[in-house]
């Protein structure tokens, strides 16, 4: 008797947002795996845990004249909140924060999907995952 | 014989340890390992034609082996259409990286 484990992919992430591509980069990946119908792990850390800040709001652009509407200016936590709706259930997203990370950037206050971890969380979803991507920072 | 996707993010321009990974992708290649070398962003941009000192078309001639894949979006951002990229390098996207990252025992690794 065979048995097949699911698959999924575990990714770190360490940038904070707006400030590089790979943030851009690593959504994509998320959102295609969860598209195919593979779970996904994020291990975000250091300023990885502001991606999910439940308080990021939108803002108008005065260079183009856009109101705060007619900008919608798209926000990390927004698009998560949309990956947390793709993964549901099968696939699955699991998303955790680094909690010591978390206490030193006083960013404890979350979009609903998110919890609390640290690596000990990395290291079970490595073991646990088909592959791992780790993506650095500069 | 080990199957890797390495992922370059970067481009030799702002980074001068880019020449270590594409060194690392000929030499696990010359290894007898089966090697994908993913661009992403910033790394596209040694795919466009006409780059002097070309680190793409080193990589090529050193180990033909190693399959060159450039994120379609990326190219897409930095106005690198089908006819700007230098031959042998296929356009690729993300779906076909998730496709090798779901692959048991494949090795990745982000630059």
């Amino acid at each position: 008797m065979t048995t097949s484990r699911k698959k999924s992919i575990t990714i770190a992430l360490m940038d904070p947002p707006y400030e590089s591509g790979t943030t851009t980069t690593a959504l994509r990946i998320v959102d295609a795996a969860l598209r195919k119908g593979i779970s996904v792990n994020v291990f975000a850390y250091e300023g990885a845990v502001n991606l999910t800040m439940k308080g990021q709001a939108p803002h108008p652009n005065p260079i183009k004249g856009t109101s705060i509407e007619e900008q919608d200016h798209p926000s990390t936590a927004k698009f998560i909140a949309g990956l947390f709706t793709l993964g549901q259930s099968n696939p699955k997203l699991e998303w955790v924060n680094c909690g010591l990370c978390i206490d030193e950037r006083g960013s404890g206050d979350w979009i609903d999907g998110p919890r609390r971890g640290g690596p000990g969380d990395l290291f079970k979803f490595s073991k646990e995952s088909t592959n791992t991507l780790v993506i650095g920072t500069r | 014989m080990a199957d890797y996707v390495l992922v370059e993010s970067r481009d030799p321009f702002e980074y001068t340890d880019t020449g270590y990974f594409y060194q690392i992708a000929a030499d696990l290649s010359e290894a007898g390992n089966n090697v994908t070398f993913f661009l992403v962003q910033n790394g596209v941009l040694t795919v466009r034609k006409g780059m002097s000192n070309s680190v793409v078309e080193k990589l090529q001639k050193a180990a033909p082996g190693v399959k060159i894949l450039a994120d379609e979006f990326s190219l897409r951002e930095r106005a690198i259409t089908d006819q700007k990229l230098v031959s042998g390098v296929v356009s690729s996207d993300v779906d076909q990286l998730v496709d090798m990252l779901a692959v048991s025992g494949v090795k990745a690794i982000w630059h």
